[in-house]
């Protein structure tokens, strides 16, 4: 087994199915791919994490699973509209 | 027609390839590499390694992400450059005239230089070779020995142990990672590692590999302890590939030397990613990172320059986000403790140790922590370990170089809650709903 990870996004499921979609933020990326086989239902986060795109693939469960085991904290929900990326 | 030639398929290789092919459908491209792998995540390897990953997902580029990149790929190594004769050699595979090279050949894992090195089970972590390696000897290991002070050492501490093998951390001095962390962020990794089965052993070199038949049997410690084990694993930095742009009479210096353009001292060669040594026209100084996204920005620069645009590299804060024994760490800007200057480590940026008139100030215990570069009148860089709501914010305010006058007073005074203090500031900055 690896090495646990002590500190879990503080999101949890309900904020995330009330507040929206994936966002990546590609700086971080290091396209390790976790996301991508981590996505219960086969999304492959990493590409989009790749182009920079929000996920809005209408499959998304916003489960939160990519979310949580990103090592680089690349990904988080965000409210739809609310908070544009900036300064990209 | 250009013919632009592309040395490396790393991150940098096949950024400046996309960047080539968006710009141009008809463009002649082609791409050498001496990795039967192609295009792979090299930061992944590390979760490879750990079993978090199975090996297919290593690879960044579907079959139809090749098709639309449409460029030749030749596997082999390129042995020898000719640059008045716009020649790559590439030994018995021949050679390819360019009108534009890009060298992005990256840097490989710094060998130990102990007796023994050469022997079977003493390992790296470099390639997808190495991973398999690793994982074929750990099948027949019951012990490991790793040796190196930062990320890529920790990486492997927690891949063998993943594998079930019994790890010995071997620690040069009397923390780790003293150089990027202070006392309390080592000290909590360190913790992390031991709670998880680690033997660290601090002030322990390896002074020489023992074998049997031809294998590693252990490893002999400069203070003369005898320590068994069947591989020795090492992350002690790593070196720029310049050895073909040297040879070649192209300007190097710890890495390939080029201007803002990525142009190197040949007007028809750049250069990329992990080898390349960029100059800077705001600090005057050239550095190296050995970084995935900045090697990404560079081949897309170089790319634009190769073919004839003018786009300078602007070097961004360096941040990495790493996860080190399980333990979340956001390293931005300059956070160097000024101690001990290393060679170029694997996943880093010369920049982080680069430290200018700063008070370092910090906040928090046990697992989360937060440490701040303070400069005259702007955030200079932070250390964010734990949970990391903080980090956002941090990155914005250091890369923009934001005004931190009406708080700095607060953030230097030890009884302030840090955390709140930039969340609030950086609300009112950034105009986000508190
Ligand atoms: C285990 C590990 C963990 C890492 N973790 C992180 C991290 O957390 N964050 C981060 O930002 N970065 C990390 N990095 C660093 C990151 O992976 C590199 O900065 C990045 O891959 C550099 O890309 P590059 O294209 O410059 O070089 P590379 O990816 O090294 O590619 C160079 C290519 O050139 C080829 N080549 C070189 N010379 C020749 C030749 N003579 N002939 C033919 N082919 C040649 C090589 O085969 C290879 O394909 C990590 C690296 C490793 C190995
Ligand atoms: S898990 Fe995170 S770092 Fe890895 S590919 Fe996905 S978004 Fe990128
Ligand atoms: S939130 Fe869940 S379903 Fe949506 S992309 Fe991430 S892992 Fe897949």
């Amino acid at each position: 087994m690896p090495i646990s990870t002590s500190i879990s996004s503080p999101t949890t499921r309900h904020e995330a199915l009330a507040s929206g979609h994936v966002v990546p933020e590609s700086a971080r990326c290091v396209q390790c791919g976790i996301c991508t086989f981590n996505c219960p239902i086969g999304i492959d986060v990493r590409r989009y994490a790749r182009l920079g795109e929000h996920i809005t693939n209408p499959r998304c469960l916003t489960c939160g699973e990519c979310v949580q085991r990103c090592p680089r904290c690349v990904l988080r929900f965000d409210r739809l509209n609310i908070f544009k990326e900036r300064g990209k | 027609m250009i013919r632009h030639v592309i040395l490396g398929a790393g991150v940098a290789g096949i950024t400046a390839a996309e960047a080539i092919r968006a710009s141009d459908q008809t463009a002649d491209i082609t791409i050498v590499s001496e990795d039967p792998h192609g295009f792979y995540s090299r930061p992944g390897l590390a979760y490879y390694l750990s079993g978090e990953l199975p090996e297919k997902q290593l690879y960044v580029y579907s079959k139809e992400d090749w098709q639309r990149l449409n460029v030749r790929f030749v596997q082999a190594r390129a042995t020898r450059l000719l640059p008045q004769e716009h020649r790559l050699e590439l030994g018995e595979a021949g050679a390819l005239i360019y009108d534009r090279l890009l060298l992005a050949t990256g840097s490989t894992a710094v060998r130990l230089n102990i007796p023994g090195a050469e022997l079977q089970g003493v390992v790296k972590l470099d390639t997808f070779d190495d991973t398999r390696h690793i994982f074929t000897l750990a099948r027949r290991a019951r012990s490991a020995v790793v040796v190196g002070g930062g990320i890529i050492a920790v990486e492997l501490v927690e891949g063998l142990r993943a594998q079930g093998l019994n790890v010995h951390y071997f620690l040069r001095g009397e923390r780790y990672w003293p150089n990027v962390l202070d006392e309390k962020e080592s000290r909590l990794v360190e913790k992390r590692l031991a709670e998880h089965g680690i033997n660290l052993h601090y002030h322990t070199d390896a002074a020489e590999i023992l074998e049997k038949r031809g294998k590693v049997a252990g490893v002999r410690t400069a203070k003369g302890e005898n320590i068994r084990c069947e591989i020795v694993a090492a992350g002690i930095g790593v070196r720029p590939r310049m050895e073909l742009a040297q040879a070649a009479g192209l300007a190097t210096e710890r890495g390939i030397l080029v201007d803002e353009y990525l142009q190197t001292s040949q007007a028809d060669i750049f250069a990329a990613g992990d080898a390349a040594q960029v100059f800077d026209p705001l600090t005057g100084i050239s550095s190296i990172d050995t970084l995935w996204y900045p090697a990404r920005q560079q081949g897309r620069a170089a790319a634009q320059n190769m073919t004839g645009g003018r786009q300078p590299f602007r070097r961004n804060v360096a941040v990495n986000v790493l996860r080190l024994a399980g333990v979340m760490i956001a390293i931005i800007g300059s956070v160097g403790t000024g101690e001990e200057p290393l060679d170029v480590a694997r996943g880093s940026s010369e920049t982080w140790r680069r430290l200018p008139n700063t008070i370092a100030v910090g906040s928090g215990g046990g697992v989360n922590q937060v440490r701040l570069t303070i400069g005259e009148q702007t955030l200079l860089g932070a250390v964010v370990m734990g949970e990391q709501t903080l980090a956002r914010p941090l990155q914005e305010l250091i890369s923009n170089q934001v005004d931190i006058t009406p708080v700095r007073d607060q953030l230097l005074q030890p009884s302030m809650p840090l955390g709140q203090v930039l969340m609030d500031f950086w609300y009112t900055t950034s105009g986000k709903p508190s």
